[in-house]
C-alpha cells in the first residue's frame, strides 16, 4: 500500500506518546483478557452443565444433608433416567494450601448420570473393587504428580473417621468437554458410610438426576419438592445449570462487577486516546491542510487518521492479549485450583481484539472527521 | 499575454472574469476582491503585490480552488473550476496546481524524496515510475544529493526547493506561490526567484506567484497590484489611489 510510508512516519512522529497511547492499549487490553478469564472461570459451571441433569439439594442449605432414602422415591417419579449421590468431604493433601475437590460418589450410578467424565474400563473396575480406591482428575493428578498405584494420605476434620483417610490411586479422569472439571477426587460412598459415626449415616450431600428429557426437567423438580415438603428434609430442585449459577452468587455479583471494571477501563481508554489523537491531529493541521491542497481528498485525510488510531489499537491489542495468553497459565497454576481452569479463549481474544478496534476507531474517528472538515484556506493561514 | 481589462471569451490559459469575494466577519461583510478580471497565457509570469489585506492570498487561494468565489468564474484549461463540487476540484487541484508556501509546508517525518513523492502516489504509476519522477524534479532544483535528508537537515532554501520540485514533479498546468522568498534571506531569495525563473523560460512553466518584495517582483514577466480588492498593472497604480480605476 502507497500510503503505508506516510502513516508509519506519522505514526512515529512523538515515539514516547506512541509507546504510552500502545501502553494504554495492552494493559486495558490485558485487563479485560484477565477479567474475561475469571468471569468465564466462574460462570463455566453453569456453561457446561448438562441440560439434562437436576440437583437436589436440603431446602435450608447444601451442607444439610438429605436421607438416602430419597433415591428410591426420586427414581419412581416419571421422567427421571438415573440418580446418583455426592457428598462433600473437604480434605487436604498434606497441607491447606492444597485443596482440591473431593466427592463421595455412588459407583453404581455416577458413570451413568455424569457420562461427560471419562475414566477407562479398566481403571474404573479396579476402583469398584477396592474399598480404598479413588479416581483424581487429570488436573490434580498432573498437579501433584499422582500415578495409578499411589497411595495418598488426605487429612479430615469435618466427618471423623481418624484425622487421615488413605486412598489408592485407581483411575485417572478425563473431561470430554472443553473447560470440564479435571480437579476432582471420587472415592466409594461404602468407604465414607463405614467410618462415619452413626448419626451420619444414611445421608448423603446432594443427588443429581438423569432426565429422560430436558423438558421435563420442570415437572420432575416440582415432584421431587412435593414429595419432600412437610417432612424433615425438605428439597430445593433445579437444574444443574441454576444450581451451578446459584453457587457462583455466594462469592457476590462477581458479573456485575468485572462489568463495571471493564466498563470503566475502556471508558477512561477511550478518553485517553480519544485524547491523544484528537492533540495528535491538532499538532499538524497545517500539515493535512498541505496534503488537501495537493489533491488528497476529505476522505483520504479521514483514511490516514483512522489507520493509524487502528494501528495503535491493534498493536496495543495484540500486545495486551499476548501478555495475557502469557500470564493466565502462570496465574492458573498460582491459584492452586481455587478456581476452575482460567481459559483464554479465542472467543475472549476476539472480542478484545474488536473491542480495541472499536476503541481505536471511535478515538480516531472525531478527530479524522474534523480533519476531514477543515477547510485548507483556514488550516494555513494558522501557520 | 496577462490584460486585466478582457470581459469576453479568450484563449487564454486562465480567464478570471467578474470575481468578487466577499467575507462576513461578525456583522460586517468585507469585500476582499471587486469585480476582478485576468487573462494569464501558457508560459506567463505574473508577480501580485499590494499592501496586507488587498487580497493577494485570497485571490491565489481562488485561481487554486482552495477557496470559492462569492461572484464570478474562473476557467482554467477550458475547465470552470468556480462550479466543481469538493471532491472534483481536489482531483483538479492535483492535476493542474503546484502550491509552493512561503513557509514550505513540508511534512516534517518524511524525507525530502517522501516529501516530492506526496502528488504522485495519487496517480497511477508505478514505484519505478515515481522514482524516476522524484528524481528528475529533485534534479531540476539540485537537490539530488539531499533526497535521504529530513526537512530539519535542510537550511531554509534547500526546504524551499523541495517545495519547488514537490510542486512541479506531478507536471501541473500553473503554479501557485505565496511569498515564495518571505522566510528567506536574501542569497537564499534570489536563488529560489532563479530557480522559478528557470522553470518559466527553460520548462515553459506558467507560474503566478504573490509577494511584498520588489525586487523579487521584478523577476516576473508583469506585476499586478491588488489595491481595495481592484486589480491593475504597475503603470495604472496613481489611478487607482485617486480612486480613478472601477
Amino acid at each position: 500500500m502507497k500510503f503505508r510510508g506516510l502513516i508509519f512516519a506519522n505514526l512515529f512522529r512523538k515515539k514516547l506518546r506512541l509507546i504510552l497511547t500502545i501502553g494504554s492499549f495492552a494493559v486495558a487490553l490485558f485487563l479485560f483478557a484477565f477479567l474475561a478469564v475469571v468471569r468465564g472461570a466462574f460462570n463455566r459451571g453453569a456453561d457446561i452443565a448438562g441440560a439434562d441433569r437436576l440437583v437436589v439439594i436440603n431446602r435450608i442449605s447444601i451442607i444439610q444433608p438429605l436421607p438416602l432414602s430419597y433415591r428410591d422415591k426420586i427414581l419412581r417419579i416419571p421422567g427421571v433416567k438415573a440418580v446418583t449421590h455426592n457428598n462433600w468431604f473437604g480434605g487436604v493433601y498434606q497441607e491447606e494450601k492444597n485443596f482440591f475437590p473431593q466427592f463421595v460418589i455412588d459407583i453404581e450410578n455416577q458413570r451413568q448420570v455424569i457420562s461427560e467424565l471419562k475414566v477407562r474400563d479398566d481403571q474404573w473396575n479396579a476402583f469398584v473393587k477396592d474399598r480404598q480406591g479413588a479416581i483424581v482428575g487429570a488436573k490434580t493428578a498432573k498437579r501433584f504428580g499422582w500415578k495409578i498405584g499411589d497411595r495418598i494420605p488426605i487429612k479430615n476434620s469435618l466427618f471423623g473417621g481418624g484425622p487421615t483417610w488413605d486412598f489408592n490411586i485407581d483411575g485417572i479422569y478425563n473431561s470430554e468437554r472443553a473447560g470440564g472439571d479435571e480437579s476432582q477426587f471420587w472415592f466409594q460412598w461404602d468407604y465414607f458410610e463405614e467410618r462415619m459415626p452413626q448419626s451420619f449415616k444414611g445421608n448423603v450431600g446432594w443427588y443429581v438426576i438423569k432426565l429422560d428429557n430436558p423438558d421435563y426437567a420442570v415437572s420432575v423438580a416440582k415432584a421431587i419438592d412435593e414429595m419432600a415438603a412437610n417432612s424433615s428434609f425438605e428439597t430445593k430442585t433445579e437444574t444443574e445449570s441454576a444450581f451451578a449459577a446459584g453457587w457462583v452468587k455466594q462469592f457476590g455479583n462477581i458479573q456485575f462487577l468485572i462489568m463495571t471494571i471493564g466498563t470503566v477501563v475502556f471508558f477512561t481508554l477511550l478518553l485517553v486516546t480519544g485524547n491523544t489523537m484528537a492533540i495528535s491531529v491538532r499538532e499538524r493541521v497545517s500539515e493535512l491542510a498541505v496534503l488537501k491542497a495537493i489533491g488528497f481528498t476529505d476522505r483520504s485525510v479521514l483514511f490516514f487518521v483512522l489507520a493509524e488510531a487502528l494501528t495503535i489499537a491493534l498493536v496495543g491489542g495484540l500486545l495486551g492479549l499476548g501478555l495475557a495468553s502469557l500470564a493466565v497459565p502462570a496465574l492458573g497454576a498460582a491459584l492452586n485450583g481455587l478456581l476452575p481452569t482460567l481459559i483464554l479463549s479465542k472467543a475472549i481474544l476476539a472480542m478484545g481484539l474488536g473491542l480495541a478496534v472499536l476503541v481505536g476507531g471511535i478515538s480516531g474517528l472525531l478527530p479524522g472527521i474534523g480533519a476531514m472538515r477543515m477547510r485548507v484556506v483556514n488550516a494555513l493561514r494558522r501557520v | 499575454m496577462v490584460r486585466v481589462d478582457s470581459t469576453g471569451k479568450s484563449n487564454s490559459l486562465i480567464q478570471v472574469r467578474g470575481l468578487d469575494k466577499t467575507y462576513r466577519r461578525g456583522g460586517e461583510e468585507i469585500q476582499v476582491l471587486q469585480r476582478l478580471n485576468l487573462d494569464v497565457d501558457k508560459g506567463d509570469f505574473v508577480a501580485f503585490m499590494g499592501p496586507s489585506g488587498s487580497g493577494k492570498t485570497t485571490l491565489l487561494n481562488l485561481l487554486g480552488g482552495l477557496d470559492v468565489p462569492t461572484h464570478g468564474s474562473i476557467t482554467v484549461d477550458g475547465d470552470e473550476i468556480t462550479h466543481m463540487s469538493g471532491n472534483k476540484l481536489t482531483q483538479w487541484r492535483a492535476r493542474h496546481v503546484g502550491f509552493i508556501f512561503q513557509m514550505y509546508n513540508l511534512i516534517p517525518v518524511l524525507t525530502a524524496y517522501q516529501n516530492v513523492e506526496l502528488p504522485l502516489l495519487l496517480t497511477k504509476l508505478s514505484k519505478a515510475d515515481r522514482r524516476k519522477h522524484v528524481e528528475t524534479a529533485l534534479g531540476v532544483v539540485g537537490l539530488t544529493e539531499r533526497m535521504n535528508h529530513y526537512p530539519r537537515q535542510l537550511s531554509g532554501g534547500q526546504e524551499q526547493r523541495v517545495a519547488i520540485a514537490r510542486a512541479i514533479v506531478a507536471d501541473p498546468t500553473f503554479l501557485l506561490c505565496d511569498e515564495p522568498t518571505g522566510d528567506l534571506d536574501r542569497k537564499s531569495a534570489d536563488e529560489i526567484m532563479e530557480l522559478i525563473h528557470r522553470l518559466v523560460k527553460e520548462f515553459g512553466k506558467t507560474v503566478l506567484m504573490v509577494t511584498h518584495d520588489p525586487v523579487v517582483a521584478k523577476r516576473a514577466d508583469l506585476t499586478l497590484h491588488l489595491e481595495k480588492g481592484v486589480l491593475v498593472e504597475a503603470g495604472e497604480l496613481q489611478g487607482v489611489a485617486a480612486g480613478g480605476v472601477a
